[in-house]
């Protein structure tokens, strides 16, 4: 995605990528980023809870029309409110996705061998 | 503050994605600078959480995926801003949709836009949102000869003058 924002950004339309891994949005050189401590699938926050969602989407604005420069990174001083080891499996699909499948599969043969 | 980028991401999954660097070639910084005022703009958004449209688009080949674990659809798909969120399906093997498919506004969030539009924050969104499904090869080799310069097309047809991307 911080990838995708960088061929859009270079053909003349500024961006602004909303993520919960910001650090490796910097990594791959997002021109501007709004970091979010959020599951998986929310980047604007909790469903239903309007107010969340619209400190992200301002913030994202504001980043987006006011960063003064390249590489810019903002983080949202927003803690999810579901206990962690909740959130961390409410998350997840409800079945392995196929490469994790894959993965699990090859370890599983490699300590069998 | 800073956010953990790793807090809810399974332990084994972290090498994948930290210390890796830039994608290659793309180590240089690229800058487009934001020119208007906010309240003169029209603003696009861009979800990588694989929503379409259930009635009228096909969905993202989760198929393709299962038969090919390292492969994902790179296609992209068109999403008006006055759709309504019963309208809307997600194909994306990697996440729980559930709180999705209940509220779309987590990943695209067109209401609330619509909001700041009507309250003069921002000049105008986009009549026609883009969502993508964000698992892709890792050469990523479809999406820059392909769907990005389509996604760039759309966008200047859109006359939009920035983009908001949230992966999922």
């Amino acid at each position: 995605m911080p990838v995708l924002a960088r061929w859009i950004e270079a053909a003349g339309i500024p961006t602004v990528t909303v993520t919960m891994m910001p650090a490796v949005a910097e990594e791959r050189r997002a021109p501007r980023i709004v970091g979010v401590e959020f599951p998986f699938g929310h980047a604007f926050g909790v469903a239903h809870d309007r107010s969340t969602q619209r400190h992200v989407l301002e913030l994202a604005l504001r980043v987006l029309a006011g960063a003064s420069g390249f590489g810019t990174r903002v983080d949202l001083d927003v803690e999810w409110p579901v206990p962690l080891r909740e959130a961390y499996r409410a998350w997840q699909p409800k079945e392995p996705s196929p490469i994790v499948k894959k993965m699990l599969e090859a370890r599983a043969n490699a300590a069998r061998s | 503050m800073q956010v953990d980028s790793y807090r809810f991401l399974p332990r084994s999954f972290r090498p994948l994605y930290e210390g890796r660097g830039a994608f290659p070639g793309e180590e240089h910084p690229v800058w487009a600078p934001f020119e208007k005022r906010l309240s003169a703009s029209r603003i696009a958004l861009l979800t990588s959480a694989g929503i379409y449209l259930k009635t009228s688009q096909p969905s993202f080949d989760l198929d393709g995926e299962r038969e090919r674990p390292e492969w994902g659809d790179p296609s992209w798909r068109v999403i008006p801003s006055n759709a309504k969120p019963e309208d809307f399906a997600v194909a994306h093997l990697h996440i729980n949709d559930e709180d999705l498919l209940a509220d779309p506004e987590i990943a695209l969030p067109v209401g609330m836009l619509r909001r700041l539009v009507e309250e003069g924050v921002v000049g105008a969104a986009a009549e026609r949102q883009v969502g993508v499904m964000g698992y892709q090869d890792r050469r990523l080799k479809d999406w820059r000869e392909t769907t990005a310069p389509a996604i760039v097309g759309h966008l200047r047809e859109q006359e939009a003058d920035g983009l908001i991307l949230a992966p999922a």
